[in-house]
């Protein structure tokens, strides 16, 4: 199979990545080289093997329900010393309209 | 000084020979000479070393150091480190001084090593070259028209032009093993969970895991002691009781030390796709260890083959969402223009990232998308569960795999840039590791051209003792890891 | 015209009662400064991972257990991916395929008949920061400010089937769950803070037929009377919207307490993608068979059984029984106080905490954990009415002292202000005497026949007395001594 024109527009929008439509033509040229080499994969029968999303074998660790650090705010000043816009320690960001 | 092991380096501390604060100002010295040509450091911050230095030479004078304290240590620049700049060779994080410390640091603190610098890597480990860091091009000391491999180049150019006595690296798909081998050094990739992830600048979460970068098995071993242990922190670290990882190097041994041993040998790895000069060389250390009392068997991976498609569907899908909070919003780079919020982050990301971090975003945020998720991540992590299989049922007759690292020697600078698939087939024979989550060491089996060509040793679960006194005992008959390229002394 | 049916499903965001979030060490306590309590792992500073909180998890099988659903021995973590800047990771930490509690149901009572809501899934998940437009007097000269306090608070999202056919239905369940969840002790309830949020499915259909209409989802729905205005106006909405011609589109609303309409959001305009997939950084959550267990034998006694048990062991009307059990903090209230009054005085109980005590907190207020007068005091209390120290007249003075802290305990109260009932027979007698004598006119009245003048007497009877003749003996002497 081939991605179209359209399918890496709407890819790099839901990745929020500007891409520009010369951007996409190239684009489209190497994913659908990358991807010729992923297809490899669809030969493979795999019906009845479990998909492994973990390199181990093992159960989530749980946390006991305690507060480990009080927050400060000299810790949020640290934080937000590397942010590139806050006021009145928040984080700010272009109007959100719902 | 600058030929020494760690061990030598430990001793010469703890008797007061020479000065941590010495060290550091010789290999601060030599970074500031070299470093012009390699580009193997984006950042080195002299004052922060040198009270580290200080720090170490207190606590040698109180008879408190351990067997790192004083030793200058550089670090990938993917681990956070308070106080550092920390950018992951990308754009994005140009003004990211991290306001935390990884574990992989505060371990190394608390060992009293010191921070001696933020390695060069491709742009958020992506890469098998080093070329596609923001910072540019790291170059091979062997060569400098050639690359020093990827994603950890900047450690490995360091170690191999003795800018620092060891650094550290991480290892998603061979950015650990495959620049050890074009370095001529000897690396580790660890068992997946033996050391921390916390602070690690997540690239794929389900195969990241971080390893020493050092001119020995020894050496690694070393810093393994250090980096390794159970962090709470991380929910994918395993517990499992201390483990010394010099404990077989340091034991006595005759001149048969690997007698039963049992070395499998894979097809798939002794086929067509590896470099015949380079095949040469590996085939020549597997008669070596005959002669060290191994036995070698045949052995076979037969779904290895699709672990390059596996990994290429896997790793972009983790990397899409992980990649997700570089939005511009809390620290990282932002647009200086922008009309509105998502105007904000397309642009924000589109010139923040590089082509190849973008390219994987894309990929992975399309296998994931509603109508292919089943056909490729799916089908991927079925792969993997094969793959994986392959490895358990080897190791039912074998102890160790033996293989070339990668295909070939250092390529030059620019010949597989343009060319995403042929950069992604140089790491046919690491990837599967990682996909089961075994680990793996290279180190130096000799020279093909005058470049450096690796050893790859695969072993099961948690066996990185065994596997690094396998190593360990063929540095003993070999003298190819003490090589050192000309023009760094 | 043709005749409409509504289909109505709920989920609902509980927020857990965990000291911690569920991912970091972070407090989840409300109100504190903007992103105070937001640490690395909240604000998601590169490098940083999640790790689980027992308590989370903990509370999922107190609901699962709850509602007779089925605890997965094996649930998993997703990633749901959208960008949003409440969202500091780009994805929320959910439970998609393999979520922990499955199955289940939830009792509801309309009217007179009492029937059951099924759940699909209740889900663990993690809460997203809060988009403020001003703060504090600061407007960010047309910016929104992220406050991350609140990210990772974590939440479990009951899921119904869509099983309830109006809005009353769709509110009796909604205050159902609420008074489960407070009575298992997982949320706080507290709906102005966000605590409890509920967003409603509402399709239509015409009687008979089987397929669902199209549904829209109103969000956020913060107390019960916007759920049930919301809905109505959403019905109302779409009935008209099909008999005009038109078509409803899928979407999400959001209701306008203002207008009392519902409106399509203008945001996430696109087709959603969330593009789930199993968190690496997480593994498999595991609860095995012994874990249930031990939560199970330190489940409280559930709102059904203990209505059931309070109408057989104090002889309560169902109704009675079913107010009492409103919350678990008012059944132990009631309980406390009968076991201060004894079981003769359960009745008394009821109707003193039913009536009394809740008209009082109305008055000010209150909720049964901040009454005035404590369940021991109104069950001594009550042990006075039964045993005749006083009469139910003299206890609202007892009562309304209590409340207002003029003594520690009823008989406290009875002793220093001497409201001991009179029942000395001859000390009411000697004063029944003098009364005829003083007000003969009244007493020729009540022998001319007129009723009320014998009211009268009594009145004088009590008034002399000052309320603390017992009024039974007062009428029996003086229909005596009246001949």
């Amino acid at each position: 199979m081939s991605l179209t024109l359209e399918q890496v527009h709407r890819v790099a929008h839901l990745a929020r990545i500007e891409i520009s439509d010369g951007e996409a033509q190239s684009t489209l040229g190497q994913l659908n080289e990358i991807f010729s080499l992923i297809e490899e994969m669809q030969a493979v029968d795999t019906r009845g093997v479990e998909p492994m999303a973990h390199a181990q074998d093992v159960a989530q660790r749980l946390r006991a329900d305690r507060v480990s650090e009080a927050g400060t705010i000299d810790q949020r000043a640290a934080f937000q010393e590397v942010a590139p816009e806050t006021e009145a320690g928040l984080y700010l960001v272009p109007r959100v309209i719902e | 000084m600058i030929a020494a092991s760690l061990q030598v380096l430990a001793r010469a501390l703890a008797k007061r020979e020479v000065s941590s604060v010495e060290l550091t100002h010789l290999y601060l010295d030599r970074i500031a000479r070299h470093n012009p040509q390699l580009n193997a450091f984006i950042s080195v911050d002299e004052g922060c070393s040198l009270a580290q230095a200080r720090a170490a030479d207190e606590r040698l004078a109180k008879g408190e150091g351990g067997p790192l304290t004083g030793i200058p240590i550089a670090h990938k620049d993917i681990f956070c480190a308070q106080g550092w700049l920390t950018t992951c060779g990308s754009r994005m994080l140009n003004n990211f001084v991290s306001p935390y410390d990884a574990a992989v640091i505060t371990r190394f603190k608390a060992a009293g090593a010191v921070l001696l610098g933020k390695t060069n890597m491709d742009e958020f480990a992506m890469g098998s070259s080093n070329e596609t860091s923001f910072y540019g091009p790291v170059r091979n000391p062997w060569n400098a028209d050639c690359v020093p491999g990827g994603s950890s180049g900047g450690s490995a150019a360091a170690v191999a032009a003795a800018l620092a006595p060891a650094a550290t690296g991480t290892d998603t798909g061979g950015s650990i093993r495959q620049p050890a081998a074009l370095c001529n050094l000897t690396g580790m990739k660890p068992t997946y969970g033996v050391v921390s992830r916390y602070g690690m600048i997540a690239f794929a979460s389900s195969l990241d895991q971080a390893g020493p970068l050092a001119r020995s098995a020894a050496d690694c071993a070393l810093l393994l002691n250090a980096m390794a242990g159970f962090d709470e922190r991380d929910s994918t670290s395993v517990e499992r009781p201390g483990e010394d990882y010099c404990r077989e190097i340091d034991a006595a041994a005759g001149d048969r030390p690997l007698a039963g041993l049992k070395i499998g040998l894979p097809v798939e790895f002794f086929g067509e796709g590896c470099r015949p000069e380079v095949m040469h060389l590996v085939e020549a250390a597997i008669a070596e260890y005959r002669k060290l009392g191994a036995e070698t068997i045949s052995v076979s991976l037969p779904s290895m083959q699709l672990s390059v498609a596996a990994y290429y569907v896997i790793a972009p899908a983790e990397a899409s969402s992980n990649l997700a909070r570089f939005d511009g919003v809390r620290y990282g780079y932002r647009a200086p223009e922008y009309q509105d919020l998502n105007d904000m982050y397309s642009k924000s990301r589109a010139q923040g990232f590089g082509a190849e971090v973008k390219r994987r975003i894309l990929i992975g945020t399309y296998v994931l998308s509603h109508g292919y998720y089943d056909a490729y991540y799916l089908q991927a992590q079925r792969i993997r569960r094969l793959i994986a299989n392959d490895f358990a049922k080897a190791f039912g007759q074998c102890d160790v795999i033996i293989g070339p690292t990668s295909p070939s020697t250092a390529f030059k600078l620019g010949e597989k840039a343009a060319d995403p698939v042929q950069m992604y087939l140089s790491d046919i024979y690491t990837i599967a590791v990682n996909l089961a989550g075994l680990p793996a060491i290279s180190l130096p089996c000799g020279f093909a051209g005058g470049l450096p060509a690796g050893l790859q040793l695969i072993g099961n679960y948690f066996a990185e003792t065994q596997l690094l006194n396998v190593a360990h005992r063929y540095q003993q008959v070999s003298d190819w890891h003490v090589q050192r390229p000309a023009g760094f002394d | 015209m043709k005749a409409w049916e509504v289909v109505i499903g709920i989920e609902t965001h509980a927020q857990l009662s965990t000291r911690a979030k569920i991912f970091s060490g972070s407090s989840t306590a409300f109100g504190a400064e903007p992103n105070v309590q937001a640490n690395a792992v909240d604000i998601a500073l590169p490098g940083v991972l999640p790790v689980l909180n027992r308590g989370a998890v903990e509370c999922a099988i107190r609901f699962g257990l709850a509602v007779g659903a089925k605890i997965a021995p094996r649930s998993v973590f997703a990633r749901k991916n959208y960008f949003y800047p409440d969202l500091p990771k780009g994805y929320q930490i959910s439970q998609y395929e393999l979520p922990v509690v499955v199955g289940g149901q939830l009792a509801i009572v309309v009217g007179e008949s009492e029937r059951v809501v099924k759940l699909t899934r209740a889900h663990l998940e993690e809460d997203a920061g809060k988009s403020l437009h001003e703060c504090a007097g600061a407007n960010f000269h047309g910016r929104t400010g992220i406050d991350l306090n609140r990210a990772g608070t974590p939440l479990l999202e009951i899921v119904t089937e869509p099983d309830m056919r109006s809005s009353t239905e769709a509110v009796a369940y909604a205050r159902a769950l609420h008074a489960l969840v407070r009575w298992i002790g997982i949320c706080d309830g507290n709906m102005q803070e966000g605590s409890f949020r509920c967003d409603a499915n509402v399709s239509v259909r015409p009687v008979g037929q089987t397929e669902f209409g199209t549904r829209r989802e109103i969000k956020n729905l913060n107390s019960f009377r916007f759920m049930q205005q919301a809905i109505d106006y959403e019905v109302q909405w779409q009935i008209a919207t099909l008999e005009d011609g038109g078509t409803v589109e899928q979407a999400t609303v959001l209701f306008d307490p203002q207008s009392g309409e519902t409106r399509a959001m203008r945001s996430k305009e696109d087709a959603h993608d969330y593009r789930y997939f199993p968190d690496p950084d997480l593994l498999p959550l595991v609860i095995d068979r012994q874990w249930v267990d031990e939560i199970a034998r330190q489940m409280p006694e559930l709102p059904a059984a203990r209505r059931d048990r309070l109408a057989t062991d104090y002889g309560l009307s169902a109704y009675d029984a079913k107010l009492l059990t409103a919350s678990l903090e008012l059944a132990t209230y009631y309980e406390t106080a009968v076991a201060a009054a004894g079981n003769s005085g359960a009745k008394a109980c009821a109707n003193w905490v039913m009536v009394d005590l809740t008209a009082r907190l109305n008055k000010e207020e209150r909720d049964i954990g901040q009454s005035p007068i404590s369940a021991e005091q109104l069950g001594g209390m009550v042990a006075r009415i039964v045993d005749g120290t006083i009469s139910t007249n003299i206890a609202r003075k007892v009562f309304d002292a209590l409340c207002n802290g003029e003594g520690r305990s009823a008989d406290e109260i009875i002793a220093s202000q001497g409201l001991q009932q009179i029942t000395d027979g001859d000390a009411l007698e000697t004063l029944i005497d003098e009364l005829l004598a003083t007000n003969a006119a009244m007493v020729a009245e009540y022998r001319s026949g007129k009723e009320k003048a014998f009211n009268a007497l009594v009145g004088q009877a009590m008034k002399a007395t000052r309320g603390k003749a017992n009024p039974q003996q007062v009428n029996a002497l003086l229909r005596k001594k009246l001949g």
